[in-house]
C-alpha cells in the first residue's frame, strides 16, 4: 500500500499541489483523475521520488520514502514499474532490447531466458514479433504498449501509469485498460493511473481521487461516481453536453 | 552491462577519433620543423635540432593538449548532446525508477573509456607528428634524413613521455567529467541541448589549457 500524507509542491511561487492526503491500495486500479494541469504527473513523480514535495510524505507500507538514502530509494525501485505519459522508450534500442534492459541490469537470467521472458511481456500486450522494430517505427498507441510491456517485465508490486490511453483509440483504450487491471489483480499490485478519460473510471476505477487546481476534492470508487452530488466530479465527468442528457434521462427513468 | 557499454565508448572514442587526430597530428609536425628550421637560419645552432625540437615540443605540448582541445570539441560535445537528450525525453527518469543508479551507469563507462583511449590517442599523435615533421623537412631538403633522425635520438628524456602521460590522462578526465556534468543536468528543450554542449566545450577547453598550465609549473618545478 502507498500512503500519501499532506503532500504539497511548489515550482517557485506557484503552488502546485496544495496538501494531498490518500491511500493507494494493492490489488486495485487506484486512478488519478482530472483536468489538464490539475496536478496528476506532478503528484504521480512525486510517489516515485522523481519530485521532491516542498512538504509532507510518502510512505510505502511502513517506508518513509524520502527519509531514505539514494541506495535505499533505489532498492524499492526494484519493485516499481512506470508508465511514462510519453512512453520514454530508448529510441537507439529495438523493442526487445527496451524490455530486455531491465533483465541485462538487474537479473543473471540467460539470454534464452530473457528472451522468453521478453516474448511473454511482448504477447501480454498483444505486440508478438515487434521484437526488432525501433520505437520510432511503431505508432504511438504501440509504444504505449511496449512501455508498459517494459514496467511489468520484472514482476513489479507497484505499477505507476501516467495517462495510459491518452492518444489512443477507445478500443485499443479498452484493451489497455484491461490489461492494466488483470495484471493488478494477477499480481497484486498496487497499480496509480493518471487519466481524464472517462471509459477508464466508469471500468476501471476501484479508487478514485479527483484532483481539481491541485487539491483532492472527491475520493471514492465508480459505483459512487454516478450518484455522486459534487459539482466538481459531475462537470468533470459529464463534461460534454451528450452525457449531460444521457445522465438526465437515466435519473429521469 | 557496464563492461559492454565500456567497450563501445572505447570503440567509439578511440576508433572514431583515429582519422582527425591522425590528420592535424601531421600538420602539427610539419609545422613546427618548418617553423624551427626558419628561426634556425643563419644561427649558430645546429639542423639536427630540429627533429630534436619536434620530437620534445610534440611530446610535451603538441600532442596532449591540442589532441585534447580537438576532442573536447568532438567527443565532449557529443557526450553532452547524447547525455541531455537522454535527459530531456525522460529516459533517464525512466532508468532511475528502473532503479538504475544513472549517474554511473551513464558517465562512468564514458569516463573509464576516456581516460583509458585518450591517452593512447595522444601518444599516436606525438609519434605521427614526429613522421609529420620528417615529411616535412627530409624530402623538401630543409634537413637530411641521417641529421632529423640524430636530432631525434639526442637528449631524450623519459620524464618527457611520463609527464605527455599524466598530461593525457588529467585532460580526457577533465573534458569527459565536465560534459558529462553539462549534459546531465540540462533542462529546457532543444536551445538548452544546443547550450549544453556548446558549454561542455568551452568550459573543458578552458580548464583543460589551465591545467596544462598548472601541470608545467608543478611537473617541471
Ligand atoms: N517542472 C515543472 N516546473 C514548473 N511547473 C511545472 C513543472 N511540472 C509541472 N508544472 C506545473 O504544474 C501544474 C500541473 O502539471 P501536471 O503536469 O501535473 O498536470 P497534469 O494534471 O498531469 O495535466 P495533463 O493531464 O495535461 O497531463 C501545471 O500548471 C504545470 O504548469
Ligand atoms: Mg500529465
Amino acid at each position: 500500500m502507498i500512503k500519501v500524507e499532506n503532500i504539497k509542491k511548489s515550482f517557485g511561487k506557484v503552488e502546485v499541489l496544495q496538501g494531498i492526503s490518500c491511500n493507494f491500495l494493492p490489488g486495485k486500479t487506484n486512478l488519478i483523475i482530472g483536468r489538464s494541469g490539475a496536478g496528476k504527473t506532478v503528484l504521480l513523480k512525486i510517489l516515485v521520488g522523481l519530485f521532491t514535495p516542498t512538504a509532507g510524505k510518502v510512505w510505502y507500507n511502513d517506508t518513509d520514502f524520502f527519509q531514505l538514502n539514494k541506495a535505499q530509494r533505489r532498492a524499492i525501485r526494484m519493485d516499481v514499474g512506470m508508465l511514462f505519459q510519453g512512453s520514454a522508450l530508448f529510441d537507439s534500442l529495438t523493442v526487445e532490447q527496451n524490455i530486455r534492459f531491465p533483465l541485462d541490469m538487474f537479473t543473471n537470467k540467460t539470454k534464452k531466458e530473457k528472451l522468453m521472458r521478453v516474448n511473454d511481456c511482448l504477447a501480454r500486450v498483444n505486440l508478438d514479433g515487434s521484437n526488432d522494430k525501433f520505437p520510432s517505427e511503431i505508432s504511438g498507441g504501440m509504444q504505449k504498449r511496449v512501455g508498459i510491456a517494459r514496467s511489468i517485465v520484472l514482476e513489479p508490486k507497484y505499477l505507476f501509469c501516467d495517462e495510459p490511453n491518452s492518444g489512443l483509440d477507445p478500443k485499443t483504450s479498452i484493451v489497455i485498460d484491461e490489461l492494466i487491471k488483470s495484471i493488478t489483480i494477477e499480481n497484486n499490485i498496487t497499480t496509480v493511473i493518471n487519466t481524464h478519460d472517462m471509459n477508464s473510471v466508469m471500468e476501471i476505477g476501484d479508487n478514485i481521487a479527483l484532483l481539481y487546481k491541485g487539491e483532492l476534492v472527491w475520493q471514492g470508487n465508480k459505483d459512487e461516481v454516478l450518484d455522486t452530488d459534487n459539482q466538481i466530479l459531475q462537470d468533470f465527468i459529464f463534461a460534454s453536453p451528450f452525457l449531460q442528457r444521457l445522465r438526465s434521462a437515466a435519473l429521469a427513468k | 552491462m557496464y563492461w559492454k557499454e565500456t567497450m563501445r565508448q572505447m570503440n567509439d572514442i578511440g576508433i572514431g577519433s583515429l582519422v582527425i587526430v591522425g590528420i592535424i597530428s601531421i600538420f602539427i609536425g610539419a609545422v613546427t620543423a618548418v617553423q624551427f628550421s626558419y628561426q634556425l637560419q643563419g644561427g649558430f645552432i645546429p639542423d639536427y635540432y630540429i627533429g630534436y625540437i619536434v620530437r620534445d615540443s610534440t611530446i610535451i605540448e603538441m600532442a596532449p593538449t591540442i589532441t585534447c582541445l580537438v576532442l573536447a570539441g568532438k567527443v565532449g560535445s557529443n557526450m553532452a548532446a547524447e547525455i541531455g537528450g537522454m535527459r530531456q525525453k525522460e529516459h533517464i527518469d525512466a532508468m532511475e525508477i528502473m532503479g538504475v543508479n544513472t549517474a554511473a551507469y551513464l558517465i562512468l563507462p564514458k569516463l573509464i573509456a576516456a581516460v583509458v583511449v585518450i591517452p593512447m590517442l595522444v601518444f599516436l599523435a606525438a609519434f605521427v607528428s614526429i613522421i609529420g615533421g620528417y615529411l616535412a623537412s627530409v624530402p623538401t631538403g630543409i634537413i637530411t634524413d641521417t641529421d632529423y633522425v640524430r636530432g631525434l635520438r639526442s637528449f631524450f628524456d623519459s620524464y618527457n613521455i611520463f609527464m605527455m602521460f599524466v598530461k593525457a590522462v588529467v585532460f580526457a578526465f577533465l573534458l569527459t567529467s565536465i560534459s558529462c556534468y553539462q549534459g546531465y543536468y540540462v533542462k529546457g528543450g532543444s536551445i538548452e541541448l544546443g547550450q549544453a554542449s556548446t558549454q561542455a566545450v568551452v568550459l573543458s577547453d578552458i580548464l583543460i589549457l589551465f591545467a596544462d598550465y598548472l601541470i608545467a609549473l608543478l611537473l617541471t618545478s
